[in-house]
């Protein structure tokens, strides 16, 4: 049985090699307060929407015009992280959304959502999403940060089987195994991230008991 | 996708497919890259217990296909999954059409699917007037090309960037930079509004687990997540062979599929679906989600004792990433919708006959696909039975009744060869060499000078050799093989010489034949039965400890082939046996057995590096023991990168497809000088005959030995 320092390492080195970034953070507040300073850092967003720079036929081009501002959604976030989120954004002059996603299909800037398992030998995180909300959040940003508190943290996927299992029974279920950014080799082997899904990947993990 | 009409015609297409420069380059790059990646992803994992685990529980989950399917349908209903079950492609492609009439969908985005290829599902579904659109990069652009793919997990690698550029500059209407990552980003945003406007999602499933009703499905991209999600209706068609029992197999499987496929230990998204969960795009909205059932043939393969192993398959595409043809001649031409090894076979399962017919002639037999399988299927061992079905079906060639004829003769056949000599005399130029090919050789055969006959067979020098031993430690018996007999009886001089004094009581069985290899290459399983049976009734198994051979490619047929193609002969499944298991190739024998020590060598010897018949490394799994004996023969030895790539021999395929052949050869020559050696060394004739006619007709100076000729000249 590996230990629970050795888990986590190589937890953060497998999802580091799919090029996660992986952040020890103290607190789930401290979690917040990150995650509204990287959209902070974000640049112009709106001229950045993935591909929206690019040369696009004119139906596409439509999707890029419809964000307005920097949005983050969150959810599935318990009640009095949400407010603390909310207070964070608005003071960044950022929009926390609560409409349904299905409203920002352009893209959003940031995704964040707890995860509920991670898997260490494959730096993989486990997130039921059988929310619409929750799904599309952790889909169409281009930034997802997925929160995990430590003791989530299992060997392999095999490790998880029951708990799996259970959610599998509580039909209907949509679990997502996430393991780094959306990426595609699909010309000529040449690695790209960002093909569907998000850009980027990052994964903030805080010891919870 | 391959649907010539002929061999001719194939032949002129793999032609064309070997003069694309873009395509070679990249698909040698992909060989050279693919074992590295992919042994990285295994590190500190049993592979070959994770495969043995698959297979297993593959096949327990073929044993019960139907109850898996009616456990699957059952809980489906309780979760309120529409489940269907399609007999054929047809049947398949009309259910789909028809869910889309019945609940009003007019756009699809479908994520890939091999199987959706598999019953050309879009020109059903485009002809029935819906829109398609597929979302993986890979796949949208070989739709906008309207081709098939070229890989089964990298479907476009075909194509470059240019005719990326190009084809997305046609798509948008705004000339396209060829830069990678900006293309990638168009393709998310012309595919994000597909999405946005799409009533229906189409997947495949990389796994339909029974016990839950959930699908598993593995893509990098994320895209079948959206086509599961937007879209109101979700059809997903599924192979029945993708059925398992529980979460754990398909967890199982999962840590093989990946890894093989990409060098990956995990895709970037794995999505588990059991039921349709809500749908939130009108405030009443309800999701509707349907899983079709592919049969086409897949129940009848599961009663097939040769043939239900094909059912194992994951849909990797590793049969594909180390096939040393592949690598040349790319996916176009090595499948019809599927692609790879898998793709040779089940072409005949699933498309028919005439467009399995060539296909499966072009398998050189190395084994690489069998070694790298995730579900351990024996995929050159099942390319040979479908070309021997279709034979039966169809008739066998003219050239392949005269070979069977002559070679389950042995005194024809030798008669035959001693002929050949004599005839052979006006273009030997009294070289060792056929200085001019006669006119039963095309000109494509001129990449590389053959041999000629020698001027006696070994069996006529044994008298002479034969060295006498009083009291032997062991007893051997000499399995020469035709080429050694006829063509290099050097190679076994050789090694007589340097078992000389190691008390072993050699013997040279007279009655002895070719090993019948050849005629199982042409699908002639009749004769390779024949002439094994006269090889087991020549060479007493009781009268010997080893069954010695130079040859790797008798020794490996001897001892995999022979078992199985006499288990049904009363009279000889058991001698068969005996026979198999005392073959030993030289190199194991003379090195882990007799243990000629280094001390019996000279020091000092030039640079050389070894070439692992395919054979021999997989065929026998002998790999460290010719190394060892170089080694021990005081050579200097550096190790080619791709010491195991087939040379492009493979017995009478080098004769069928020379055009493949000669660049396979290139390829490993290229590799070979790289090392800088002076010799280069290995343990069968064929591979000496491929790779020392090509050094010779290349003017390379490589001296290309045998091993036992290698290591008698270094003898103190």
């Amino acid at each position: 049985m590996t230990s629970t320092h050795d888990m986590r390492q190589l937890f953060q080195a497998k999802a580091e090699a799919v090029s996660a970034v992986v952040r020890t953070v103290a607190s789930p507040q401290e979690a917040l307060a990150y995650t509204v300073e990287l959209c902070h850092g974000k640049e112009a967003c709106q001229l950045l929407i993935a591909g929206c720079g690019e040369a696009l036929s004119p139906k596409a081009r439509e999707l890029c015009d419809l964000k307005p501002q920097k949005v983050i959604a969150a959810p599935g976030l318990p009640p009095a992280e949400g407010e603390a989120l909310g207070r964070l954004c608005a003071a960044r002059g950022i929009h926390l959304t609560d409409r349904p996603l299905r409203e920002h299909l352009a893209g959003i800037d940031i995704g964040l959502t707890y995860a509920d398992y991670g898997i260490a030998d494959t730096g993989t995180l486990v997130i039921d999403s059988s929310s619409e909300q929750l799904r599309l959040a952790t889909m169409i940003s281009e930034i997802h940060v997925a929160l995990l508190p430590l003791s989530r943290l299992r060997a392999t996927a095999y490790d998880l089987e029951a708990e799996l299992g259970a959610l599998m029974g509580r039909a209907p279920n949509y679990t997502a195994f996430i393991t780094g950014a959306s990426r595609t080799a699909d010309i000529e082997r040449v690695l790209a991230l960002g093909v569907h899904g998000p850009l980027e990947l990052h994964i903030l993990v805080w010891e919870d008991k | 996708m391959q649907t010539a009409k002929s061999l001719k015609e194939y032949k002129r297409q793999l032609q064309e497919a070997l003069d694309n420069g873009f395509l070679r380059g990249t698909l040698d790059k992909f060989a050279v890259a693919y074992p590295a990646g992919r042994a990285k992803a295994f590190q500190g994992i049993d592979v070959e217990a994770l495969v043995a685990e698959i297979a297993a529980a593959k096949d327990a989950a073929i044993d019960c296909l139907d109850d898996l399917y009616h456990q699957f349908r059952d809980n489906a209903a309780a979760r309120g999954i529409h489940v269907h079950l399609a007999a054929d492609a047809n049947a398949a492609n009309r259910l789909v059409a028809e869910i889309a009439r019945e609940t009003g969908c007019r756009r699809i985005v479908k994520s890939k699917s091999m199987t959706a290829e598999e019953t050309l599902l879009n020109h059903h579904l485009e002809a029935a007037g819906l829109e398609v659109t597929e979302t993986d990069l890979g796949e949208w652009i070989i739709q906008l090309r309207h081709e098939g793919p070229s890989h089964m997990v990298m479907p476009a690698i075909h194509l470059s960037r240019h005719q990326v550029a190009d084809l997305f500059g046609e798509v948008t209407g705004s000339p396209q930079d060829p830069d990678i990552e900006r293309l990638v980003k168009v393709a998310r945003r012309e595919l994000r509004r597909k999405y946005v406007e799409a009533d229906m999602g189409i997947t495949g499933a990389n796994f339909a687990i029974a016990d839950t009703a959930t699908l598993g499905l593995t893509t990098n991209e994320g895209n079948a997540r959206l086509v599961t999600t937007l879209p109101r209706v979700h059809v997903a068609l599924v192979g029945l062979e993708k059925l398992t029992p529980t979460l754990h197999d398909a967890l199982r499987v999962n840590r093989a599929l990946p890894r093989n496929a990409t060098g990956q230990a995990i895709t970037s998204y794995v999505t588990w679906i059991t039921g349709p969960s809500p749908w939130e795009g009108t405030p009443a909205g309800e999701r509707q989600m349907h899983v079709i059932f592919l049969d086409n043939g897949r129940r009848e393969l599961a009663r097939d004792p040769t043939f239900r192993q094909v059912l194992r398959c994951v849909r990797c595409g590793a049969c594909a990433n180390v096939c040393p043809v592949y690598r040349m001649v790319g996916g176009h031409q090595y499948g019809h919708i599927y692609i790879g090894a898998i793709g040779l076979i089940v072409t005949y399962f699933f498309h028919g006959r005439d467009n399995a017919r060539n296909l499966v002639q072009n398998c050189i037999n190395c084994g690489a696909c069998k070694a790298v399988c995730a579900a351990g299927i024996d995929l050159p061992y099942l390319i040979k039975e479908i070309h021997a079905r279709i034979q039966t079906e169809e008739g066998h060639p003219l050239p392949n009744r005269l070979l069977s004829l002559v070679l389950e003769n042995r005194k024809l056949f030798h008669g035959l060869l001693r002929a050949a000599r004599a005839a052979q005399k006006p273009v030997t130029g009294g070289t060792a060499y056929l200085r001019h090919l006669p006119m039963l050789f095309a000109r494509q055969h001129d990449f590389r000078a053959l041999p000629a006959i020698a001027a006696r067979p070994f069996r006529d020098r044994w008298p002479a050799l034969r060295p006498s031993v009083a009291h032997p430690r062991l007893r051997a018996a000499l399995f020469a093989g035709c080429v050694q007999d006829f063509v290099y009886p050097e190679q076994l001089e050789a090694a007589v010489g340097l078992l000389a004094g190691a008390q072993v009581g050699l013997e040279f069985p007279d009655g002895q034949s070719c090993c019948g290899l050849p005629v199982q290459m042409m699908g002639e399983n009749d004769a390779a039965r024949r002439v094994a049976a006269r090889n087991v009734q020549a060479v007493d198994p009781d009268g010997c400890d080893v069954i010695l051979t130079l040859c790797a490619s008798c020794a490996s047929h001897l001892k995999n082939a022979y078992p199985r193609l006499l288990a049904d002969d009363p009279a000889l499944a058991g001698r068969a046996r005996d026979f198999a298991a005392r073959v030993m190739p030289f190199s194991q024998f003379a090195a882990e057995v007799l243990e000629i020590p280094a001390e019996a060598f000279q020091a000092g010897g030039p640079r050389a590096t070894y070439h692992a018949p395919c054979h021999l490394c997989r065929g026998l799994g002998v790999r460290q023991a010719p190394k060892d004996l170089i080694a021990r023969g005081g050579f200097d030895f550096v190790a080619a990168s791709e010491e195991e790539t087939c040379c492009g021999f493979g017995g009478t395929y080098s004769g069928k497809f020379p055009q493949v052949s000669s660049q396979i050869l290139a390829r490993k020559l290229a590799d070979v000088e790289a090392t800088g050696a002076e010799v280069l060394i290995t343990e069968c004739p064929g591979c000496v005959m491929q790779l020392r006619g090509g050094a010779r007709h290349r003017g390379m100076g490589l001296r290309v030995l045998h091993l036992a000729e290698a290591l008698a000249e270094r003898l103190r």
